[in-house]
C-alpha cells in the first residue's frame, strides 16, 4: 500500500496514451462494421493536437466556471483512473481513494461539464446539461449497486483489492452473481460514455445531443481536453469493468515479464469490450430520451438480483 | 473540560442573555440593537465555539457533573445543565452556525431599518440562539421542555417577522402547530420515561431502558421518533419546513436548517443511545426506512421547486434524511452487538449533521444575498449573477459542491463514511434484513445524483449565463460582513472536507459516551492523512491526497497547452444563436426546463399537471398567444394532510351546534356531565 511515483507516472502515461487509442478504435471498428473505410485508429490523436493549436474563441456570456471546467474535467478522469488496477494488481493511488472515490471523482467531473454547458446562455447547452445530469441521476444507482455487490463479496471498497479477491482460487466468473453484476455495469458504461442506445457521440443534430451538446461553445485547447477527458472517463470505466470481473494476467508483483505480460492482457480485454461496444452500437439504434430510464432500470434490476444471489447463494459471510 | 471552558461556556450563554437585553433596550434605536444584539451573539457563539471544542479535544475527561444555572422551584423543576460530550459536540454546531450568522446579520439587518423592529428581532435571535443550546446541555426533563418550547416560541417570532405578508403568517401558523404536535409527543415519551426512573434528572435515565416494559418502551420510541420527527422534517411530518424556510428571512433560514432541525437529531441520538439503550432490530430499520425515504422524496421534491429557498428547504429534508440512514444502520449495529459498526454509522451520522449544517447555512446565506440583490427568490428571474455577484457566486458554488457530495469537500467524507457502514453492515446479521443496507446505499448513490443535477441547476440558473430580467441585471455584489460569514462558512467546508481523521478525534468522547468505543484511532492511516473505513481492509479514501496528486496532475494539460498551443489567441464572440439575430436570455434554458427530464422520469410520484392555452388563427402551429402552466404538488399534500384538514373542518363544523354559545345549553353540559361522573363514582 505504498505510493510509488513510478507506478503513478508510468499509469498516468499509459491512460493518456491509450485513452485516445481507445476512442479511435471504437470509431474506426464501427466504420468497418458499417462498410465505411472511416478514419484512421490514430485520428484522434491528430483532432487533439489540432485543438491544442487553435485560437479560441469563447463566449461573451462565459464566466470562469466555463474556463476551468475542462482542466477539471481532465484531471479527475486521470485521478479516476489512477484508482482503478490497470497491469498490476495493485492500483497506484489505492490508499487514496476505491470505487467510492472513483464514482466520486467522475461526478465532480460531470457536475462541471454540466455547469460549463450553461454557462454560455445557450439553448442547446442547458439542454445537453439536463439530460446529461437526468441519465447520471439514473444511472448511479445502478452503478453504485453493481459496485456494492462486488465489494461485499470482496469485503473492500479498494478496487485493488477487489481485484485482488478476484484472482482467488473461490472466485468463479461464471458466478451469477458476477455475470449480473457484469451486465449492469456495462449497461451504465454506454451509458456514462454517451454511446448508443443512450447518446449518439457521432450525431450531427443538436436537438439529440447530450455530450456534444454541452460542448458546443467549446474550442481549441478547451475542447482538447473535453475530449481528451471524455476518452479517459470511457477507458477508465472500461478498465474497471475488464479488470473487476476478468483479472486474468494482472501482475502480482511489478518484474518486467509480469508487467509485460498484463500489458499484453490488459490491451486484449480492453479491446474485447471496445468491440462489444462496437457491436451494440452498430446494430441498436439510439433510443427515445424517455426510454432510457428504462434501459437504466433494467441495469439497476440487474444489480439488484445479483445482490440477491450473494444473499441465496452465499449464505455464511 | 477544565474551568477555563466551564467559564466560556457561562459566558456564552451570558452573551446571549445579554444580546437579547440589548435588542430589547434597542427597540427604538436600530444601529444601537443591531450591533449590540448581533454582536453579543458573535461574541457569546465565539466562546461557545472554544468551550465546546476544548471540552470535546480534551476527551471529556474531567467534565463537571452538573451545573446549576438559576435556583430550583422544587425538587422536579431544576435549572441544571451538564456538559456531556454528546451536548458539546451538538454545541459546537450552534455555536459555529450561530457564529457565522450572526457576523452575517450585520450587514443583513440594516436592509429592515425604518421598516420593522430591528431591536426585536434580535432579542429573539438571541433567545433562539440562548434557548437552543440549552437544549442540548439540559439536564433534566423540564429545564429540556422549557428550553425546547421557548426555542419553538423564539423561531416562531423569526418566522413571522415579515408578517404583513400572508403567505409569512400562514408558514408561521403551520410552523408553531406542527412543532407543537411533536412536543406533545415529547411529553408523553418523557411520561413514560420518568414514570419508569421516578425522578426528572436524565442522569437517572441513563440506559432507563432496560428497566422499562417492552410495551412503554416501544411506545417511548415511538413517541419520541414522531415528536423529533417532526420536528427534523422527516417525511411525511415535514410539511411545515418547505413553508417555514423561505418564508424566514435569510438568516434565520440558515440557522433553522444548519441548527433548529438538527436538535431532533440530538434528541434521537440522546434517546436511542443513551436513554433507552439495547434497542430492538426494528427501531434501527425504521429510522433506516424512514432516512431513506426521506432523502430520495426530499431531493425529488427539490428538483421540482424554482423558488431558491424552498429548494434548499427540500434539500434540508434530504439531508435529515441521510443522517437519519447513519443513525438507523448506527441502532441496528447496537442491536446486533457491533460496537465498532454502531460507532462508524453513529460518527457518519454525526460527521453529516456537522456538514451539513455548515453547508446549508452557507448555501442560504448566500442565497439570502441573492434575495436580498434582486428581491427575488424565483430563479426563472436570475442569472448572470457570477459577473455580478462574484465572491457570492464563489461562495455559493463551493457550498453546492459540498452538499452533492462531490470530493474534496466535506459532503463527500460524511456520505462516504455512511457508505462504508452501510456496506460493512451486510455481513453483521444473516438475516433478510441485511439487504436493507446495500439497497439503501443505492438509494444514496440516487439522492447524490440527483443532489448534483439539482445543484447543477440551482447555481447554473441563479448565477450563470444572461440575467433573466431587470432585477438581476442590477444586481450588487452584498456588504462586506455577509461575504466575510460566507467565507468562513466556505472555509469550513473546505477544512472539513480535507482534514476528516483529524477533526475526527472531536468524535471520540461521543462515541465512547454512546457506543463504548472511541473510534478515530482505527479511521486514521498514514499520521492522518488518509481516512479508513475502521475495518482494516474496508476501503480508504484520501481528500487531502487527491487534492495533492490533482496538483501535481496540473502541470500536464499547462505544459501540452505551452508546448502546442503558444501561439493560440483567444477571443471573445457571441454564443452560437443558430444564425438568429441575437440571443435573448429568453431563448437559454429555465429551471423548469431543466428539471423536466426528471419530472418525466417520476411521472408517477410527481403527477404533474400542465395546462396550455393557445390563441391562434388558421393552423396550432402559428399561435398568436400561448399560456402554459405547469404544476407539481406533493402527494403528501394531496393524499393526506388536504383530506385531514378537510375532516377536521367537518368535524368542527359538526361540533359548532354542541358549542352554540348560550348560558343555559352550558349549564346543562355541566349538570350533565357532573351526573355522569356521580354515577361512575357510585
Amino acid at each position: 500500500m505504498n505510493l510509488a511515483a513510478p507506478a503513478i507516472a508510468l499509469q498516468t502515461a499509459a491512460l493518456l496514451l491509450l485513452a485516445p487509442l481507445v476512442s479511435g478504435f471504437v470509431r474506426t471498428a464501427k466504420a468497418r462494421l458499417q462498410n465505411r473505410r472511416g478514419p484512421p485508429v490514430w485520428q484522434p490523436y491528430l483532432d487533439l493536437g489540432k485543438f491544442l493549436r487553435k485560437d479560441m474563441v469563447i463566449s461573451e456570456h462565459a464566466s470562469w466556471v466555463f474556463s476551468v471546467a475542462p482542466y477539471v474535467v481532465f484531471v479527475t478522469a486521470v485521478l479516476a483512473g489512477l484508482l482503478v488496477p490497470m497491469v498490476t494488481v495493485q492500483a497506484p493511488l489505492s490508499l487514496f481513494g476505491g470505487a467510492l472515490a472513483l464514482v466520486g471523482l467522475l461526478a465532480l467531473g460531470r457536475f462541471f461539464l454540466a455547469l460549463g454547458g450553461l454557462d454560455p446562455a445557450s439553448a442547446f447547452g442547458g439542454m445537453g446539461s439536463s439530460r446529461e445530469m437526468t441519465i447520471a441521476a439514473v444511472a448511479e444507482p445502478a452503478l453504485m449497486l453493481a459496485i456494492f455487490t462486488v465489494a461485499i463479496a470482496a469485503g473492500s471498497t479498494d478496487l485493488s483489492r477487489i481485484a485482488a479477491a478476484s484472482l482467488g482460487p473461490t472466485w468463479s466468473w461464471l458466478n451469477p452473481r458476477q455475470v449480473l453484476a457484469f451486465a449492469a455495469l456495462f449497461i451504465v458504461l454506454l451509458a456514462e460514455t454517451g454511446r448508443i442506445p443512450v447518446d449518439n457521440p457521432a450525431t450531427h443534430l443538436e436537438l439529440t445531443m447530450i455530450h456534444e451538446a454541452m460542448l458546443l461553445e467549446y474550442s481549441g485547447r478547451h475542447l482538447a481536453f473535453m475530449e481528451w477527458g471524455a476518452s479517459l472517463k470511457q477507458l477508465v470505466l472500461m478498465t474497471l469493468l475488464v479488470n473487476v470481473f476478468f483479472p486474468y494476467g494482472l501482475a502480482p508483483a511489478a518484474t518486467p515479464g509480469a508487467l509485460a505480460f498484463g500489458l499484453a492482457a490488459y490491451l486484449a480485454k480492453v479491446l474485447v469490450v471496445a468491440g462489444i461496444v462496437v457491436v451494440v452500437e452498430t446494430t441498436n439504434a439510439k433510443l427515445r430520451l424517455f426510454r432510457v430510464p428504462d434501459l437504466l432500470s433494467a441495469a439497476f434490476v440487474l444489480a439488484a438480483l445479483a445482490l440477491f444471489s450473494t444473499f441465496l447463494f452465499q449464505q455464511a459471510s | 473540560m477544565d474551568n477555563l471552558s466551564i467559564v466560556l461556556l457561562a459566558l456564552a450563554l451570558l452573551g446571549y442573555v445579554a444580546g437579547a437585553l440589548l435588542g430589547l433596550l434597542g427597540l427604538r434605536a436600530e444601529r444601537l440593537a443591531n450591533y449590540g444584539a448581533f454582536g453579543c451573539a458573535t461574541l457569546g457563539a465565539l466562546c461557545g465555539l472554544i468551550a465546546s471544542v476544548t471540552g470535546l479535544a480534551a476527551g471529556g475527561a474531567g467534565l463537571p457533573h452538573q451545573v446549576q444555572l438559576l435556583p430550583a422551584f422544587n425538587p422536579f423543576a431544576q435549572f441544571s445543565i451538564r456538559p456531556d460530550p454528546l451536548g458539546l459536540f451538538f454545541t459546537l454546531i450552534v455555536s459555529l452556525i450561530g457564529l457565522a450568522v450572526s457576523v452575517y446579520s450585520f450587514g443583513y439587518v440594516p436592509s429592515f431599518y425604518g421598516r420593522r423592529s430591528v431591536g426585536g428581532f434580535g432579542a429573539a435571535f438571541n433567545v433562539a440562539l440562548l434557548t437552543t443550546t440549552l437544549v442540548f446541555l439540559a439536564d433534566n426533563v423540564f429545564f429540556f421542555l422549557v428550553a425546547w418550547e421557548i426555542m419553538a416560541l423564539a423561531f416562531y417570532l423569526l418566522v413571522s417577522f415579515e408578517h404583513e405578508k400572508e403567505e409569512v403568517r400562514g408558514a408561521g401558523v403551520l410552523y408553531f402547530v406542527m412543532s407543537h404536535l411533536g412536543t406533545g409527543c415529547l411529553i408523553l415519551g418523557f411520561f413514560l420515561l420518568y414514570r419508569a426512573s421516578g425522578a426528572g434528572g436524565f442522569d437517572g435515565f441513563h440506559a432507563i431502558g432496560a428497566r422499562m416494559a417492552t410495551g412503554p418502551r416501544h411506545a417511548a420510541f415511538l413517541l419520541f421518533l414522531a415528536g423529533f420527527g417532526l420536528k427534523a422534517g422527516v417525511i411525511p411530518l415535514h410539511i411545515w419546513l418547505p413553508a417555514a424556510h423561505p418564508a424566514a428571512p435569510s438568516n434565520v433560514s440558515a440557522l433553522m436548517s444548519g441548527v433548529l432541525i438538527k436538535t431532533s437529531i440530538y434528541g434521537i441520538a440522546r434517546v436511542g443511545f443513551d436513554f433507552l439503550g439495547a434497542p430492538p432490530n426494528w427501531w434501527g430499520v425504521t429510522v433506516l426506512v424512514v432516512g431513506t425515504v426521506s432523502a430520495v422524496l426530499g431531493v425529488l421534491y427539490a428538483l421540482m421547486e424554482h423558488d431558491l429557498k424552498r429548494l434548499l428547504a427540500y434539500h434540508s429534508i434530504e439531508n435529515i434524511g441521510i443522517i437519519l440512514m447513519g443513525l438507523g444502520a448506527a441502532l441496528m449495529f447496537a442491536h446486533t452487538g457491533h460496537p465498532v459498526l454502531a460507532s462508524l454509522a453513529l460518527v457518519a451520522g454525526l460527521y453529516h449533521t456537522l456538514n451539513h449544517a455548515v453547508f446549508k447555512a452557507l448555501l442560504f446565506l448566500g442565497a439570502g444575498a441573492v434575495v436580498h440583490a434582486t428581491h427575488t427568490r424565483n430563479l426563472e428571474d436570475l442569472g448572470g449573477l457570477v459577473k455580478r455577484m462574484p465572491a457570492t457566486a464563489f461562495f455559493f458554488f463551493t457550498g453546492a459542491v459540498a452538499i452533492s457530495a462531490l470530493p474534496p469537500l466535506n459532503g463527500f467524507v460524511s456520505e462516504w463514511l455512511t457508505y462504508q457502514s452501510l456496506l460493512q453492515g451486510f455481513g453483521t446479521t444473516p438475516s433478510l434484513i441485511r439487504l436493507a443496507f446495500p439497497l439503501s446505499g443505492a438509494m444514496l448513490a440516487l439522492t447524490g445524483a440527483l443532489a448534483a443535477a439539482c445543484f447543477v441547476k440551482a447555481f447554473g440558473i441563479t448565477f450563470l449565463g444572461q440575467p433573466r430580467g431587470a432585477a438581476a441585471a442590477g444586481a450588487r455584489e452584498a456588504a462586506p460582513p455577509m461575504l466575510v460569514a460566507q467565507g468562513l462558512l466556505a472555509a469550513a467546508c473546505v477544512v472539513l472536507g480535507l482534514f476528516p481523521p483529524l477533526l475526527l478525534r472531536l468524535l471520540d468522547p461521543v462515541t465512547q459516551q454512546l457506543a463504548g468505543v472511541p473510534l478515530s484511532p482505527r479511521l486514521s492511516l498514514a499520521g492522518g492523512l488518509v481516512l479508513s473505513g475502521a475495518a482494516p481492509a474496508g476501503g480508504t479514501v484520501s481528500t487531502l491526497g487527491l487534492v495533492l496528486m490533482a496538483g501535481c496532475l496540473l502541470p500536464v494539460p499547462l505544459g501540452l497547452w505551452l508546448v502546442f498551443g503558444r501561439g493560440a489567441t483567444v477571443r471573445r464572440g457571441p454564443t452560437w444563436d443558430c444564425g438568429l439575430p441575437g440571443l435573448t436570455p429568453r431563448m437559454a434554458y429555465t429551471a423548469t426546463g431543466f428539471s423536466k427530464p426528471i419530472r418525466m422520469v417520476f411521472k408517477a410520484l410527481f403527477q404533474p399537471r400542465r395546462e396550455v392555452q393557445r390563441e391562434y388563427d388558421f393552423s396550432p402551429y402559428f399561435a398568436k398567444n400561448l399560456r402554459f402552466e405547469s404544476h407539481v404538488e406533493e402527494v403528501f399534500q394531496t393524499r393526506i394532510y388536504r383530506p385531514l384538514h378537510w375532516l377536521v373542518w367537518r368535524v368542527s363544523r359538526q361540533m359548532r351546534a354542541v358549542q352554540a354559545g348560550s348560558l343555559q345549553a352550558y349549564l346543562i353540559y355541566i349538570f350533565a356531565t357532573l351526573l355522569v361522573l356521580l354515577v361512575i363514582a357510585l
